[in-house]
């Protein structure tokens, strides 16, 4: 127990490290998503997010998770560890939420038993509730595990973010590493020296002074971060290099978006 | 309370982004002005370490725990403008690239936890620790009722958001499109967890880091426009309090019953039943007041009913006179709780 909070904390930044290095790694492969123009990948995978969003129709969804699985296994994306990072975690919370509706929502009964009624309505609300969830965070994690960081938050200025809030954005990131690494050795160096069983006021304090220590540690670095910046030249003012050149095949990947899109909202009102 | 992408409408999400985008806007311009170049790493450094605490396990008493958002202690640290951009930040780095959070229901995150969040918090803590000193145990206090108020502002939010989708948005058969529980429903379900532990989470990480900073880092959260000095001046406040007593009669102007405030013996009154008509689409209030009403209306009856008191004849008086002894019982009962919080810090 007295171990318990500081362990599970731990095993959670080293999973978040551990899934950094996995979409990087994921990023780099040669497959279809990845040779894809990152604009022409992040504008056609949103299409296609508001497209599920909008769909009235389970058929049409359907079809939308059936490309996004099509679209990992053409990428190199393990179908199995979408599976279980995505689907049944999505599933898991999704259907929680929508279980109650089965029997919650007035309409057409089903089938009875005791006072128990299931309406037609609401099998149909949980059922369009978890394909819903299922296709958009399919469609997103693809567009995540598929395009390097950088790329992707280039690519933001596609959607006209201000140069400013992208800068922002990639040193959040690259922080958020950095600062997940630190407080992971902080835990791991008091968890080393812990004997016994903490009682609950005591991991409490263990966990906010060590929150406190981390934001002094933050705040330092941020000066410092602000004075190496100023000694390479910094004013205040940010440029982005954009490199970004539409190929053939990007043009051929904006066709099949488009097509795509247009087909579900055809088919989905 | 992240939203995942599914649970609500693509308008109430454009929606939601409308709302958002002036307050970034305008975070924007108001932390340019005050941090110069320091705001890139300030805020994306103040954004990362929000996003590394969301992921602390915070033992709560009764043997769960929960993780906090950390609004509370950046909007008093930061001041509310950085605080909304840095939470913003947090959440989109989560959303985008570790899946909590929706892309389309990003507006409606960050409304709720980073703007709406902050400036709660904020809010709550100048209220809170007015007129306290910089040492006082009840700035503590009013840390962690800033994120304990915060996270329930935003998890209300959230559920008025939920609730108000089957609302809206339907099918032709009836069965909702997005998010299927209506307002009563979604409200005490989401308040139920967030008035319990998310909620306890937030205070016990809010006025914890309050008191490791007062201890190790004073001049943090001293620094910034969530610092007030001790004593500020309350000569406006009191002046605007007077106009609004003055103003009290301005009351009597509306007419009839207000919508739903009834009496047991309205129901009986005719002019008073073509009343409730016409407020309610014209669906007639039965004939006599329910029974649980009645019983209930005779549980207790006020010193000055319907705002003035039985020995004074002029309604305009008797609402003057209602409004000041409202205001004095809320003064008084302030200043004894000072006088008390004064004491136990001595």
């Amino acid at each position: 127990m007295s171990a318990g909070v500081v362990a599970k904390t731990v095993r959670g930044f080293t999973g978040a490290l551990a899934q950094t290095l996995v979409q990087e790694e994921q990023a780099q492969r040669h497959g279809v998503l990845q040779s894809v123009d990152a604009r022409v990948k992040l504008v056609g995978m949103l299409a296609l997010v508001v497209t599920a969003a909008l769909s009235h129709k389970l058929a049409v969804m359907g079809a939308l998770f059936g490309l996004g699985v099509a679209l990992a296994a053409a990428s190199q994306v393990s179908l199995w560890s979408l599976a279980k990072r995505v689907w049944l975690v999505a599933f898991g919370f999704t259907f929680m939420i929508a279980a109650p509706a089965i029997f919650l929502t007035p309409g057409v009964a089903v089938w009875r038993s005791g006072g128990l009624v299931v309406t037609a309505q609401g099998l149909r609300t949980a059922a369009l509730l978890i394909a819903r969830v299922e296709t958009a965070v399919t469609l997103s994690t693809l567009l995540v595990l598929t395009t390097p960081w950088m790329h992707l938050l280039k690519a933001l200025r596609t959607l006209k973010i201000p140069v400013e809030v992208i800068a922002l954005l990639a040193m959040t990131h690259r922080y958020v590493v950095l600062l997940m690494e630190t407080a992971n050795a902080m835990f791991e160096a008091r968890q080393s020296r812990m004997v016994g069983r903490l009682s609950g006021g005591e991991q409490r304090r263990l966990m906010v002074n060590t929150g406190g220590v981390l934001m002094s540690k933050t705040l330092e670095m941020g000066n410092q971060v602000f004075l190496a910046m100023q000694a390479r030249g910094f004013r205040g003012e940010v440029y982005l290099l954009t490199d970004f050149r539409l190929r053939g095949r990007d043009w051929v990947a904006m066709g099949g978006f488009a097509t795509a899109v247009a087909m579900a909202a055809m088919a989905g009102r | 309370m992240h939203i995942p992408d599914g649970y609500l409408s693509p308008s109430t999400c454009a929606v939601m982004y409308a709302a958002s985008a002036p307050c970034w806007w305008a975070a924007l311009r108001q932390t340019r002005k005050k941090l110069f170049g320091k705001t890139l790493p300030l805020l994306s450094l103040f954004a990362a370490f929000s996003f590394v605490t969301m992921m602390f396990n915070l033992p709560l008493p009764g043997g769960t725990t929960g993780h906090a958002v950390g609004v509370g202690i950046a909007a008093i640290v930061l001041g509310p403008w950085a605080s909304l951009l840095a939470i913003s930040l947090a959440l989109t780095i989560q959303a985008l690239f570790f899946g909590d959070g929706g892309i389309t229901t990003l507006g409606a995150n960050c409304f709720n936890m980073a703007i709406a969040g902050s400036f709660a918090a904020w809010g709550i803590y100048r209220l809170a620790s007015l007129g306290a000193a910089a040492d006082s145990r009840r700035r503590v206090v009013a840390a962690a009722l800033a994120g304990y108020g915060a996270i329930n502002v935003s998890a209300l939010l959230a559920a008025i958001e939920f609730g108000i989708q089957p609302m809206l948005f339907r099918d032709a058969t009836g069965a909702p499109l997005y998010a299927p529980y209506p307002l009563g429903i979604a409200i005490p379900a989401m308040m139920a967890g967030h008035l319990t532990v998310a909620g306890l989470a937030e205070a016990v990480m809010s006025a914890g880091l309050f008191s490791y900073l007062r201890r190790n880092e004073p001049g943090l959260v001293g620094m910034g426009s969530a610092a007030a000095p001790a004593t500020r001046p309350t000569r406006a406040l009191w002046g605007a309090l007077a106009l609004a007593l003055l103003l009290t009669p301005l009351g009597i102007l509306a007419s009839g019953a207000a919508w739903g405030e009834w009496a047991p013996k309205d129901f009986a009154d005719t002019a008073t039943r073509a009343q409730i008509a016409a407020a309610s689409g014209q669906a007639s209030a039965p004939v006599a007041a329910p029974t649980g009403l009645e019983k209930m209306a005779a549980l207790w009856t006020a010193p000055m009913p319907a705002y003035a008191p039985r020995f004074v004849k002029s309604a305009s008086f008797g609402y003057l006179l209602s409004a000041m002894f409202g205001v004095g019982l809320i003064v008084a009962v302030m200043w004894l709780a000072e006088r008390v919080t004064r004491k136990s810090e001595r």
